[in-house]
């Protein structure tokens, strides 16, 4: 049986969630800028715009975190931990590109050789409502990155806009726990062949030319190619492709302490500043962008799937909408297929310094 | 406009060849295509048969200026808008390069077109952009619609009034009849009017979307202390979470270590992924120092800028 979400019960559908669990969807923060945020009202969930700047990764893994205080009172020393959880959660909203990239963090932070305690016990229990995307971007290119606009994979329950009303699909036992919430309908057959119509159009819509098959073997030898002199020149070096990924991940811990009290506190950090890498004694391994963008590539595209048997980029087009200065991602791919490799050497080896 | 256009790119590129086949420079900086409508890229040309990837349209907002710091060894030819060419008379004066070091191509500026204004003013993504006079087509799946340019300048430029750039080696097109000087800056003057309260709370909303990605600082050419005060651990002067202090914390100093040194291009907006909206500060305090020292950032090629010097008879009435 599939089911609907009427939009006019959106809200109460949201309210009842609400005192549940803590209910995290996006929303506007200023004119065509939104974040994944708790939720305290139902009508500040917008649902309306693609994907929010930052990327659903926040729910578990926030851009600051403390990770435990401390106090000293006489002799007595006091810790108080943080990691605790007050209440389940649920996603609601995050696109397929976003759902993938949670799936990409769990590999990191819940792997068979880490667990990350306060990664996990946010994402543990949490139950995520993914949102068909109906209009991929020309800047999306999820299905080169094996995913696609309509991938269920991750999701506990999928929703479908067909503009008035959501078809609901119960995927895992989370999402069958559901199926008998009161706002849940039988959806006609009419509703259920315009989802698969939308579905087709989008499924068509969004790029799957990008050559990130075999990206992890084509750039085993690139270490030392000419093709990082001139990658890097455009990039200013600043965080917004790393931050905004939502599969980077990359962290700096550091104490907030004043005399007799301080906190624990990671804070996300990007490969793209110099501070990353630099040692205390003054040297840094990665002392120009040259470096660093290898740094971002090859993390994404080389070593991680050496670790994790995938590359660490779902093709969401974040990094390329909001570069201050356009550094695509998906030339930099392109660039590393045997016609691109031609293409860099003719170009460099002349002109190189 | 187009042809206006299309005649600066054919002049920049001409030039651009001439420079590197001359060898006067080692490099040219000058914008290109970019990967999606409405958008151009820096581009770096060593090799004078591939200058033709030069263009010139009404999205070059890039200040091209910030490159020059990584440059700095080479000699470079560099296409400049007047807010550009402004930024490289401020970075001379701060002596960030050697006299005969750069070759500057200016281009009398048309204001440049702000992309997401013009993406807010349709519905639907928008698949292809070009400029056809004084108009802006703007084409997706299900719309073609044409809208006047005008419109839709960034706000930097809207009150632009340097747009000839000041001490080129070439102009690469004709000059353009500037503005009258804008007697208050409508920003500030709308600002001006907000009691303290106000002004506070709108101050605290924009600084509060910061994510620190910093590319407000990277944009700027006028930000390239070695060591950024945020980067500092020893002293420490600022945290590195989301606190708003920090934030807050983070973004008075970098627009107070701007004063009389802000060209006001308006790069560090255009560089925000979260369209924070702060450039006021810094225009503020463009307007204080103009009052103060009757002084512009990027006008005068000799006179330092009022803070990196001082003067007997310097106004001193604000010491209470």
């Amino acid at each position: 049986m599939t089911l609907k979400l009427d939009k006019k019960d959106l809200k109460a559908f949201l309210e009842t969630l609400m005192d549940e669990y803590d209910l995290f969807a996006p929303v506007q923060l200023a004119e065509g800028v939104s974040i994944y945020k708790k939720i305290d009202r139902p009508d500040d969930v917008d649902l309306s715009t693609s994907n929010p700047q930052k990327p659903a990764k926040e729910v578990f893994f926030p851009q600051s975190e403390t990770m435990f205080r401390y106090e000293k009172a006489g002799k007595q020393q006091q810790m108080t931990s943080t990691e605790g959880v007050e209440k389940k959660r649920v996603i609601l909203g995050a696109r397929p590109c976003d759902i993938q990239a949670v799936s990409i963090l769990d590999d990191v932070f819940l792997g068979k050789e880490y667990k990350d305690v306060y990664y996990g016990n946010k994402r543990n229990g949490t139950t995520l409502i993914g949102l068909a995307c109906n209009h991929p971007l020309s800047t999306c290119f999820c299905p080169s990155a094996g995913g696609g606009p309509f991938l269920r994979k991750g999701s506990d329950i999928f929703l479908i806009d067909l503009g008035e009303t959501f078809i609901v699909e119960l995927l895992t036992e989370k999402g069958m726990t559901f199926q008998k919430n009161k706002f849940f309908k039988e959806a006609n057959t009419k509703e259920i062949s315009l989802a698969q119509e939308i579905e087709e159009k989008a499924s068509k819509k969004a790029d799957a030319s990008v050559p990130i098959e075999g990206i992890d073997r084509r750039s085993d030898l690139m270490m030392e190619s000419p093709f990082w002199d001139r990658m890097h020149e455009k990039c200013i070096g600043c965080g917004v492709c790393t931050f905004l990924c939502p599969t980077c991940h990359c962290f700096d811990i550091v104490d907030e302490a004043l005399t007799n009290k301080g906190q624990r506190v990671r804070n996300w950090d990007s490969c793209l500043f110099p501070l990353y890498s630099q040692e205390t004694s003054g040297h840094n391994p990665r002392p120009t962008g040259r470096e660093r963008t290898r740094q971002r590539l090859m993390h994404k595209f080389n070593y991680f799937p050496k670790n994790f048997g995938r590359v660490a980029c779902v093709g969401c087009g974040r990094c390329i909408l909001y570069c201050p200065v356009n550094f695509d991602i998906r030339q930099a791919i392109n660039l590393t297929s045997a016609k691109g490799i031609r293409k860099v050497k003719d170009q460099v080896d002349l002109t190189r310094r | 406009m187009e042809e206006r256009s299309k005649a600066i790119q054919d002049r920049i590129r001409e030039k651009a060849r001439e420079l590197l086949l001359n060898k006067t420079v080692d490099l040219i900086i000058g914008f290109g295509e970019g990967s999606f409508p409405l958008r151009t890229t820096p581009r770096f040309i060593r090799d004078p048969e591939k200058t033709d990837r030069l263009i010139w349209n009404s999205f070059c907002e890039n200040n091209l200026a910030t490159y020059l710091h990584k440059f700095n060894k080479f000699k470079v030819g560099i296409v400049v808008k007047g807010c550009d060419a402004r930024s490289v008379i401020a970075l001379s004066l701060e002596k960030r390069f050697k006299p005969d070091q750069l070759f500057l191509m200016g281009v009398p500026c048309q204001r440049m077109v702000d992309r997401r204004k013009v993406k807010r003013a349709v519905k639907g993504e928008i698949l292809r952009a070009f400029e056809q006079g004084d108009q802006i087509v703007v084409e997706g799946e299900e719309f073609k619609t044409i809208l006047k340019r005008d419109d839709f300048f960034y706000p930097s430029c809207q009150v632009c009034i340097h747009r000839n750039p000041i001490q080129a080696d070439v102009l690469v097109g004709d000059p353009v009849e500037e503005s009258p000087l804008i007697e208050i800056h409508p920003e500030i003057q709308e600002f001006a009017k907000k009691s303290a309260e106000e002004r506070w709370k709108y101050f605290e909303k924009e600084s509060s979307r910061c994510i620190r990605c910093y590319a407000c600082r990277e944009a700027c050419p006028m930000c390239y202390c070695a060591e950024c005060f945020v980067d500092s651990s020893n002293p420490k002067w600022i945290e590195k979470s989301l606190s708003p202090s920090d934030l807050e914390f983070y973004h008075i100093v970098r627009a107070y270590h701007q004063t009389g040194r802000c060209t006001g291009c308006g790069a560090c907006e255009r560089a925000c992924p979260m369209e924070i909206r702060l450039t006021y500060l810094t225009q503020k305090l463009n307007r204080d120092v103009k009052e103060l020292f009757n002084y512009e950032t990027g006008i005068d090629t000799k006179t330092l800028p009022p803070l990196s010097t001082y003067d007997m008879e310097d106004k001193q009435d604000f010491i209470k």
